[in-house]
């Protein structure tokens, strides 16, 4: 069984795995200028609120959050898992080139294996359903997409 | 540094528990959306105010709340688990845990079809995860 996704749930994919590790960054980097935030000194959260690094990484995340229900509205969940897993490709990409930090190859190493696993869910459909099921089944069918 | 017994069982504890927060809240949500169906189904409309449909349609639905609220709780219990054990451990080893209970509840609860495939998927991700972390 082949999926054919639609341009625009490919680009609900790619909103998933760019927002959840640009805004991931975007919050580390908002931190770090914030400081070190402990029971004794909550009123920082207030402060971190005003730091646009933070509030652009919330934006994001918000806008994650609603792509991703976006997306298993009309795919399964271990569909929709690995594609976010990429998240952590990007972010290992961001902190090695826009933070500057220093990736092992371990890291290297793990960024391949989740590139690895995106490729082979990509490769299969996005919505299975009990074969059990065979009224859904067709209803599914009739659907553009799956 | 070697931790005592009882330690270790704290700490293995309080990473079960956020990882299993975490599946049921992302369990629960993905079985809200499938319910409901694809979103752009429900518009109402074109423009911004044809979204209201899908907003209305997703803050109704009880299993959604539920595992909104699981994932609102797997953050502040995140943020309790890193009290107690170190980073380094705790987010890979959720991540890890997550994946692999997203894909055992995908496939019993939601009865997803989880084929060679996608579990060769969950298992380079979960490996790929703690490499890194690493």
């Amino acid at each position: 069984m082949k999926h054919a996704l639609k341009p625009s749930q490919y680009t609900i994919l790619i909103t998933i795995m760019l927002t959840a590790s640009v805004g991931d960054t975007l919050l580390s980097r908002g931190m770090a200028q914030v400081g070190a935030v402990d029971m004794q000194h909550l009123g920082l959260l207030w402060h971190a609120l005003f730091n646009p690094f933070v509030i652009s990484g919330i934006f994001l995340l918000i806008g994650f959050f609603v792509s991703y229900m976006t997306a298993l509205s009309w795919a399964d969940l271990t569909f929709v898992m690995p594609a976010t897993a990429f998240g952590y490709v990007v972010v290992a990409l961001l902190s090695r080139f826009w933070l500057h930090e220093h990736l092992s190859i371990y890291r290297w190493a793990g960024i391949l294996l989740i590139v690895c696993a995106v490729g082979f869910v990509a490769g299969g459909p996005s919505r299975t359903e009990h074969p059990e099921e065979p009224h859904e089944l067709g209803l599914m069918d009739s659907g553009a997409g799956r | 540094m070697t931790l005592h017994p009882s330690q270790l069982i704290q700490q293995w504890s309080a990473i079960a528990g956020v990882a299993a927060l975490a599946i049921a809240g992302e369990v629960l949500i993905a079985s809200a959306m499938r319910d409901l169906g694809d979103l752009d189904n429900h518009r109402t409309g074109p423009g911004l105010k044809g979204y209201l449909g899908p907003v209305k349609a997703v803050l109704s639905s009880g299993k959604f709340l539920i595992g909104a609220f699981c994932m609102a709780f797997n953050f502040f219990a995140m943020l309790w688990a890193l009290s107690i054990v170190d980073l380094s451990l705790a987010a890979p080893a959720i991540a890890s845990l997550t994946y692999v209970g997203n894909a055992i509840a995908a496939k019993l609860v939601l009865g997803e079809n989880v084929d060679r495939r996608r579990w060769l998927a969950v298992l380079f991700v979960c490996v790929g995860v703690v490499l890194i972390a690493h």
